[in-house]
């Protein structure tokens, strides 16, 4: 596993190395763009991942990470800009790159009338393998669906569709994982359970990217980029995406949630405020202001149980305050 | 008042018990979260609540009518959104008003106002005459439940409207749901964001087909001795 990033500035242009390549990269984005019709669908992105990472790419829907991904694994042609993948061009050497990749597109595309285990040997046989062969890789993920073997693929819950996805993804070995949205409309449970997978997997050696538009899957990356609108806002670890806040941030609490939402939005001393679960996450203007101004505030206001504490900001509080900054 | 009235709600699939007796209620004016694991019953029992679908056995009353004899007055007072059905994206804003309107049985100039009202809510009046499709996500999923309430209907339940919607927009989306559910319309709504759950007055929580949980959010807080309806959520669903 490498972090050879922590500490640097975050990559915002890298020049493209195309010989002598550092060895501990896996993936070299520079200068990528798309566009669909008038439509930017990606705008100028760059980016590496380093061989052994599992790198997440953070955003909502539309931000551009399935065009990205499309464009990572030869299935889409950039309109400009270059990408390699283990120092296979992801335009020129196709075919090469196809063999070394496993990819999970977002929408669930095995064969929904083949068995459990024909869709495992169909994909194996594919990439000129069995699923004998690299049972070990996928053993962890596959013994759990194994039971249900018999089964076609359509007849899954969600959950084991999942699981099986991935199963195939990695059936041929591949040196690079690409998954699209793997935990979209998947329950809190499954979506630890997944990212538990992961985790087991990453420590195997192979180099992962994913994407996601929950902020709260941030923190299982080794680092992440935020995306929106088709540009890359900040490229970190999760820690250091936190760290770079830049501001004070406070959680209040009284007892009418939606009215005290109301007279922070018009605190003059506020930057911005907006619902966390039970909270409300304000950032002020001036980081030097105090919580018992605050509080003197709202109790003039006549709010109830009033509740003012410095809290470290998520990556969600940083995504939203980048979206305010490129507003 | 009960808006939706659950008693011993039981659907079956052959030997499969997919809501196994259920029994709640939802207010006039409540935004009640239905929250579950995947698999859990709560589709099927939101078909059973939209009158797509029959209970096996047990009593169903929505907006005052009985789910095996009244489906089509149901379905005449409520309004659903889901992530995935959508608008149409090759029609205007505007036609896109106008058809659900007119699905709805509202009269031509009832759908001027209320799209007029609606459109203004959102500030997008300027925005009518766009093709959906042309639009950011976050715009057509607020556009969309415009859409589900432009008859006014006395429920609107909403299954996973926030799904892949962007931080600040899916912030935006609860205000105006809070907003829905002050004019007196029910809101009924699932999620997998868990700090979505703490906005709503209730939570269900359901597993296995049953519902394992019922109250407010600081409630199960408290009851589980836990932070978040996160953590709630997690206990209920790994059990």
């Amino acid at each position: 596993m490498c972090f050879y990033f922590i500490g640097n500035t975050p990559p915002v242009s890298l020049p493209l190395v195309t010989e002598n390549m550092p060895s501990n990269i896996s993936i070299q984005v520079s200068g990528l763009a798309r566009h669909f019709g008038n439509k930017t669908a990606l705008n100028d992105v760059s980016f590496d991942v380093a061989k052994g990472e599992l790198f997440g790419f953070i955003g909502p829907d539309g931000a551009g990470k399935t065009t990205l991904f499309r464009i990572l694994t030869s299935l889409l042609l950039p309109d400009a800009g270059s990408a390699t993948v283990e120092g296979l061009d992801v335009v020129k050497d196709y075919k090469k790159l196809r063999e070394i990749l496993g990819y999970m597109p977002g929408r669930f595309s095995l064969y929904q009338d083949l068995s459990v285990e024909e869709n495992l040997r169909f994909f194996a046989g594919i990439f000129r393998t069995t699923p004998e062969a690299n049972y070990d890789l996928v053993k962890d993920i596959y013994s759990q669906i194994e039971p249900f073997r018999k089964r076609k693929a359509g007849k899954l819950s969600g959950g084991m569709k999942q699981k099986l996805a991935l199963s195939c993804a990695l059936i041929h070995k591949p040196e690079v994982l690409v998954l699209d949205e793997p935990t979209t409309g998947v329950d809190a449970v499954s979506r630890i359970e997944f990212w538990e997978m992961l985790a087991r997997l990453r420590s195997s050696g192979i180099t992962i990217v994913v994407s996601t538009p929950y902020m709260d899957e941030a923190s299982r990356c080794d680092r992440v980029a935020l995306i929106q609108n088709g540009g890359i806002m900040s490229i970190d670890t999760p820690a250091a995406i936190r760290k770079n806040f830049g501001r004070a941030l406070w959680a209040v609490k009284a007892d009418d949630a939606y009215r005290l939402l109301a007279d922070l939005r018009r605190f003059k001393a506020g930057r911005s405020a907006f619902p966390f679960g039970e909270y409300i996450h304000l950032v002020p203007d001036d980081e030097r202001l105090k919580p018992a101004e605050i509080e003197s505030y709202l109790q003039a206001l006549g709010h109830s149980h009033i509740s003012v504490r410095q809290i470290e900001p998520s990556i969600e509080d940083c995504f939203m305050e980048m979206m305010k900054d490129s507003e | 008042m009960p808006i939706i009235e659950v008693e011993n709600l039981v659907k079956k699939f052959g030997h499969f018990v997919a809501n196994d007796h259920l029994t709640f209620s939802v207010d006039e004016g409540e935004i009640y979260g239905f929250l579950g694991a995947n698999g859990a019953g709560k589709t099927t029992a939101m078909k059973i609540l939209c009158g797509l679908s029959s209970p096996t056995s047990g009593k169903v009353k929505v907006a005052g009518y009985d789910v095996y004899r009244q489906s089509e007055m149901i379905k005449k007072r409520i309004g659903y959104m889901s992530q995935r059905f959508s608008l149409f994206d090759d029609l205007s804003v505007w036609e896109n008003f106008q058809f659900f309107g007119g699905i709805y049985g509202l009269t031509a100039a009832q759908i001027r106002q209320r799209t007029t009202e609606l459109l203004g809510r959102l500030g997008l009046e300027g925005e009518k005459k766009q093709l959906l499709g042309s639009l950011p996500l976050g715009w057509k999923q607020k556009l969309a439940f415009s859409v589900a309430i432009i008859h006014k209907p006395s429920i609107v339940f909403l299954d996973e409207p926030t799904g892949g919607v962007d931080p600040i927009t899916r912030r935006q989306f609860w205000e105006i749901i809070y907003e829905t559910a002050s004019q007196g319309i029910t809101v009924f709504v699932t999620t997998h964001y868990m700090d979505e759950a703490e906005y709503c007055q209730r939570v269900s929580i359901m597993a296995d087909g049953r519902i394992v949980a019922l109250d407010t959010p600081s409630n199960l807080k408290a009851q589980y001795q836990v932070n978040n309806i996160e953590e709630v959520f997690l206990r209920i669903a790994r059990n």
